[in-house]
Formats: structure tokens, sequence, C-alpha cells
């Protein structure tokens, strides 16, 4: 490797930079066109229903296993530890809790990353590579209102939605493994959780972070995909980025909107 | 036809969403429809409130009747004010009623109990219970059986 004068150096290093801020307004510019920008295309609803059915409807059942296995692995953990203070009938406060507030949102989205977002940068990637996306606008056809937008919605919708579920499953399995296997008493496990968890400050909460989770990994896998190189080795390379991307943000923002939420103790 | 299929799966999946969330409000969160927001504000001054939280319980002969809505430092007396929303249905609290601050369990979360008194006349919204028994502070205790035992040790 030939060696670079520190000049040389620099240059790179500012180039990088300049790189980063660059995709960061592309990005945006992208998003707000695709969301905001005039031109309607005609049958907006339909192409909408088209990718929640891919996004949403078939993400739910990595998202039901998941939950399932999640709350009864919380379950079997939390009666482990509190059976040691006597309080078995916590686990049920615990496991919702948990899910409610941390585990539902964040699982969710990451799996949303993997299982819909690499989808969506791959098919996006595809498209563009293939050229179908100029095609579309050379006829006419805004490709940010007839590709992207649907699928940017469709996103928004389809994972808190999917969040709900999966807390709701998670904690029929925590119930499942706590009443019926570990000998919780089934009213004290429901009173108990109902007495501690509250609407607004959980269920809410939990419902608001889903939201920019979605947002934003949705945000993350459909510019990359528009933002690919229109190679195969570039749309592999987009689909690994919107993974660790989204993967990132996800866990990034969690401790961002949890310190926000339930920080002032 | 295909497209038929597909849409009714996103009926589905939305509806699924939704019960989701109707489930953990109802179910899970033990959220009420109907909260009706019937009820009275009632004031008790502490000496010390030593881990009472908000939201914490308002109970009566064990039954919870109302919860705890704020906790702030009276600056007069030097005493915590504890703010209580008790339930409209028990509108007949004696004035010269006790609220103390008790320990569920050994290690439990704090509530407020509240011991019926003898007056004729019942706290009305807005009202203050006067007599009042402060938590249990354990490093208080210890410190009372120390000093016991030091005494002791004297006057031997």
């Amino acid at each position: 490797m030939r060696k670079q004068s520190p000049l040389e150096r620099l240059r790179l290093f500012g180039r990088a930079g300049i790189d980063v801020l660059a995709t960061l307004g592309r990005s945006c510019i992208f998003l707000v066109r695709a969301l905001f920008g005039r031109g309607t295309s005609g049958n907006a609803l339909q192409l909408l229903v088209k990718q929640l059915y891919s996004i949403g409807v078939m993400s739910l059942a990595i998202i039901v296993v998941s939950g399932v296995f999640i709350g009864m692995v919380l379950s079997l953990q939390g009666f482990s530890i509190l059976a040691k203070y006597g309080s078995e009938q916590a686990v049920g406060q615990m496991v919702a809790l948990t899910l409610l507030r941390e585990l539902g949102p964040v699982v969710t989205a990451l799996l949303f990353a993997g299982r819909a977002g690499s989808a969506l940068t791959a098919e996006i990637g595809n498209m563009k590579s293939t050229e179908q996306l100029s095609s579309l606008a050379m006829i006419g056809v805004d490709p940010l209102k007839y590709i992207v937008a649907p699928r940017l919605w469709a996103g928004f919708i389809s994972m808190p939605l999917l969040a709900m579920i999966f807390s709701v499953v998670g904690i029929w399995g925590g119930a499942m493994v706590a009443v019926e296997w570990l000998g919780v008493y089934e009213g004290s496990f429901w009173a108990n959780m109902q007495s501690s968890v509250s609407f607004r400050e959980d269920v809410l909460n939990g419902l608001i972070k889903s939201l920019v989770f979605a947002f934003v990994v949705t945000w993350i896998a459909v510019f990359q995909g528009y933002d690919c190189e229109p190679t195969s080795e570039g749309i592999s390379r987009a689909t690994t980025r919107t993974v660790v991307y989204a993967s990132l943000a996800v866990l990034g923002l969690d401790f961002i909107l949890t310190a926000l939420m339930f920080g002032d103790f | 036809m295909q497209n038929r299929t597909l849409e009714i799966g996103v009926g589905l999946f939305l509806l699924a969403g939704l019960l989701a969330l109707l489930l953990l409000a109802l179910r899970v969160s033990g959220l009420t429809v109907v909260t009706g927001e019937n009820t009275y504000r009632v004031y008790a001054h502490f000496d010390n409130i030593a881990g009472l939280t908000v939201r914490a319980k308002v109970t009566m002969a064990g039954v919870t009747i109302g919860k705890v809505t704020a906790i702030d430092l009276d600056r007069d007396s030097y005493t915590g004010r504890v703010t209580m929303e008790v339930d409209g249905d028990v509108n007949n609290l004696p004035i010269d009623s006790t609220a103390s601050i008790l320990t569920a369990g050994l290690l439990g979360e704090k509530y407020v109990g509240i011991s019926v008194g003898g007056d004729e006349e019942v706290l009305a919204d807005g009202g203050t219970i006067h007599d009042t028994q402060s938590s249990l502070v354990l490093e208080d205790l210890i410190g009372k059986f120390l000093l016991n035992s030091v005494n002791k040790d004297e006057t031997n």
C-alpha cells in the first residue's frame, strides 16, 4: 500500500464526513418527498393493502412464535428469582412490565428489521438495478409515490400492531408457564399485573416506542434500497447495512426513549 | 380472487392488532372504561412519609378506596403533605379518622391505611385528616433499640 501524506489522509477523512452528511440529507429529502410529495397514484389504498400484507401479515408468524417463547422464558426466569423472596405472585407484574416497556417494542423492531426490512431493501434495490424504477419514472409514474410511499406507510402501521400482538402473546405465554406449570395462583397473577401496569405509563409509552421504531426501521430499510449501488454486490451490502443500522438505531433510541419516559424517578 | 384473500388477511391483521391493544388496556393494565372521575380530595400531613410514592393505594379495612396523587412538603409545618383521591362512593369518612402509612409485607410497597373515627361530621372535598401515624422507619427503630441497650448497660 502506498504511503499517504498527512494532507491526503485529511482529505479522505473530510470526504468521508461529507459523504455521511450527504447521505443523511438525501435520506431526509427522500422521506419528505415520498410522504408529502404531490401527485397521487390512483389506487393508493390498494397498493397499501398489498404492502400491509407482505410486510405485516407475513411477519405475524415470527412475531407470535418469538413472543410466546420470550414470555415463557421471562416467566421461568422471573419465577426462579422471585421464589427466593417468596413473592412468586409478582411474576405476572414482571412479565407484563418487561414486555410492554422494553421487549415488546424492541424485539419486534429487531425481528421486523430482519424479516421485513431486509426484504424491503432487497426488493427496492433489485428494482433499481433492473431499472424498473427509472422505467416507471419514464412512463410518468413517480416511483416515490408508487413504490416507496406504500411501503413506508405499511411499515409505520404494521410495526406498532405487531408489537402489541407480541406483548399480548408474550403475556399469555408467561401466564401459561406461571399458572399452569409453576403453580402461581391465577387470581394473584392477574391482580398483581393489573395493579402495577398503568395504561398511560406502560401501554401507551410502549406504543409510542414502537411507533418511533417503526418510523426509523422502515425509513432506513426503504432508503437503503433506494440509495443502493445498482449491482448485486451493492444490493447485498445495502441489505446488510439495513439490518445493522436499523438494529443499532433501535437499541440506541430505546435507551433515549426509556430515559425520557421512565427516567424521572 | 387472490386480491380478495389478501385483503381479508390484512383486515384480520389490523383487527388482531387493535384487539391486542384492547386486551392490553383491559386485561393487563386493568383500565376501566368508565372512570367517572367521581372522586374527592383529602389531605393528610405526616411527620415522615418515608418511601410512600405517588399512585400508592389508599385502603380502609384492607379494601382499596383511592390512591395517592401528590406528595409535597408543607413549608409552614415542615411535614409531608399527602394528597389522596378517595372514591366518591366512600363519602362517609368521619373527620377524626386516622391515616397511617403501612407496608405490605416485610419488604413490600407502602400504602396509606385509613382507620375509621367516631365523629358525626364527615370529611368533605379538600378536607384534612389531622390524626396521622407516620411510616415505620427501620433506622429510627434500630437507633432507639441501640440507645436503650446502652442506657441499660450504664444503669447496671
